[in-house]
């Protein structure tokens, strides 16, 4: 025990320096996209000779951008809404109930998340021309799903792993139908898991960018027109639009978690 | 091991078996046809694909092997052992990162590490071209790193931008979380007691480390192993965007095969070949592990 305790007062110190280096590391570009955002001059240098909240104003009223963030939005959203519904019979099948083929569900619905991303958009493209569909955001959604479906699926089954089945068993002895179990027991307990499903599932797709690359045919989301930008045609517009979705990101996340804490506080548990 | 298998068999003993198990497949309906039709399908297709003749997008022609000749031909080889390089590389450098990171998170920090883990997912859900282009803004000529050390010192240093280790460098960067969550979820599988009984017994930290916590944290670091490599090995925008590409690494041969070469038979031969090595990496590692115990630890 006291090798242990010996052992821990150096080493505890350290974990915490280290970590707090790696979020450092981790947040770093994201300061200087920030930073980037804040200067007047075309190009950015550092330190930044002017200050100026120009390219912010100039980011807001193009209509084109408008319309990015609203494509992106429209789909994220379609994305949630879907891929919740699925995710939620998914990780009941996944976790919750025993039955013959679950192992082999278990694996496939764990191969699209083990699976190179840019590869998936391509086979996507080949299949959605192979049946002669044209490509716009709704291909995206599709293409969206394949892969956060899988996602929200592995978040809910973590919750329903520590979902204990007598409450629904209590709940059919007392005369409950299936869809009364379902509605008053089982969605209620499995919230939180939920929630973070639907979460997970719009940042993903908010965030996306090797599937919409190859998905989106003619319309573009905002991944997309940024890594345009970067690639030709840089102006301080692309960090002002990559800080903005930062932080509607972080703002989303942290509200969620927060919301989470809060009503897990009020019930108790 | 032994209560591990009891908790599982709990439910089934606990509820009839037949109805239940017809529920659990008809759940899993929804999302099993979802996989058909947008996984296998297009995967079946883009193997289709790869047998038609070069430079056709007709599917119904007679198949051909020339699109794999074409490849084994020429130097698309190099292209396949840069991403594979590069894909093993970040995964050793993220072990070795990450692995104090996961210990504080499963061990040390307490009621703290549910912020921790949040500041860790939060770039998560950045797009990583955003995120990739900041270190651009930070690390090129006249950027916040070259710019504030001139302003400071004087010194003018050649910006390290554009060079293979570059690329290493981003991919690190992007897939951290993919190797710290699993690893993490490995690590807090490691019982307390037996850390514990095994520094009583007068064991070093590095004992400890060797012979109690790695093996047993094994699932967990394989996973994210895993994990990292084949999100490594199907990476696009590291290498345009740091690397400015002075290596092409194969994601981008199929790319350019399927936009500008316009060649959409080659970049299905060329994908099915990534296919099947990050394929048969995934279903050799997958069958090994219990999943209802990694995600299920109660």
């Amino acid at each position: 025990m006291g090798m242990d305790a010996q052992q821990r007062r150096w080493v505890k110190p350290l974990i915490v320096a280290w970590t707090a280096a790696i979020c450092l590391f981790l947040y770093m570009p994201v300061a200087a996209a920030a930073l980037a955002s804040l200067s007047q001059s075309r190009y950015f240098t550092f330190p930044v000779a002017k200050w100026s909240t120009v390219w912010w104003g100039k980011t807001f009223d193009s209509i084109q951008i408008r319309e990015l963030i609203e494509t992106s939005i429209t789909i994220a959203m379609l994305v949630t809404a879907i891929s919740v519904v699925l995710a939620f019979f998914g990780a009941l099948a996944f976790a919750r109930y025993r039955w013959r083929g679950r192992s082999l569900y278990q694996r496939l619905v764990l191969l699209p998340i083990f699976f190179p991303q840019s590869v998936l958009g391509l086979a996507l493209l080949l299949w959605f021309s192979a049946l002669g569909l044209t490509l716009s955001w709704q291909t995206a959604v599709f293409a969206h799903l394949v892969w956060i479906v899988p996602v929200a699926t592995l978040v809910i089954a973590i919750q329903v792993y520590s979902f204990d089945p007598a409450l629904e068993e209590a709940a059919a002895d007392l005369g409950a139908s299936r869809w009364q179990v379902l509605k008053e027991v089982t969605l209620p307990v499995l919230w939180p898991g939920i929630f973070s499903g639907a979460l997970f599932s719009f940042l993903l797709s908010w965030g996306n960018f090797p599937l919409s690359l190859f998905t989106t045919g003619a319309d573009s989301t905002v991944p997309e027109y940024l890594y345009a930008k970067m690639i030709a045609g840089y102006t301080p517009g692309v960090p002002v639009l990559g800080t903005v979705s930062t932080l509607g990101a972080a703002v989303l996340l942290l509200g969620g978690y927060g919301l989470i804490t809060v009503i897990r506080r009020a019930r108790g548990t | 091991m032994v209560a591990a298998a009891e908790r599982s068999a709990q439910p089934a003993a606990a509820t009839p078996a037949r109805p239940r198990s017809s529920l659990g497949f008809r759940y899993s309906l929804p999302v099993l046809l979802l996989l058909a039709v947008g996984f296998i399908a297009p995967l079946v297709a883009v193997i289709a694909f790869s047998f038609v003749e070069p430079r056709s997008f007709d599917l119904w022609s007679e198949p051909t092997l020339a699109n794999y000749r074409t490849i084994f031909e020429q130097t698309y080889y190099r292209s396949f052992l840069w991403s594979l390089a590069f894909a093993a590389l970040t995964v050793v450098v993220l072990a070795v990162i990450c692995y104090p990171v996961a210990y504080g998170l499963a061990r040390v920090f307490g009621r703290w590490s549910n912020l921790v883990t949040l500041l860790f997912v939060l770039p998560l859900f950045i797009s990583e071209n955003v995120r990739l282009y900041g270190w651009v803004l930070f690390l090129i000529k006249g950027g916040v790193l070259l710019g504030g050390v001139k302003a400071l010192t004087g010194i003018e240093l050649t910006s390290i931008l554009f060079t293979p280790p570059m690329i290493v460098f981003g991919m690190v960067y992007v897939y951290l979380p993919f190797m710290l969550f699993p690893m993490t979820l490995g690590l807090s599988m490691v019982p307390r007691e037996v850390t514990e009984a095994a520094f009583d017994l007068g064991a070093s930290r590095a004992q400890v480390f060797r012979e109690v916590e790695l093996p047993l944290a094994m699932p967990g670091i394989i996973i994210g192993a895993l994990l990292t490599f084949v999100l490594g090995v199907g990476a696009i925008v590291e290498a345009k965007v740091l690397g400015g590409q002075s290596v092409i690494p194969i994601t981008h041969d199929i790319e350019i095969a399927f936009t500008y070469a316009q060649n959409w038979p080659l970049g299905a031969a060329l994908s099915v070949l990534l296919m099947l090595v990050v394929g048969v990496l995934v279903l050799i590692v997958l069958k090994r592990f219990d999943l209802d115990r990694i995600l299920g630890r109660r």
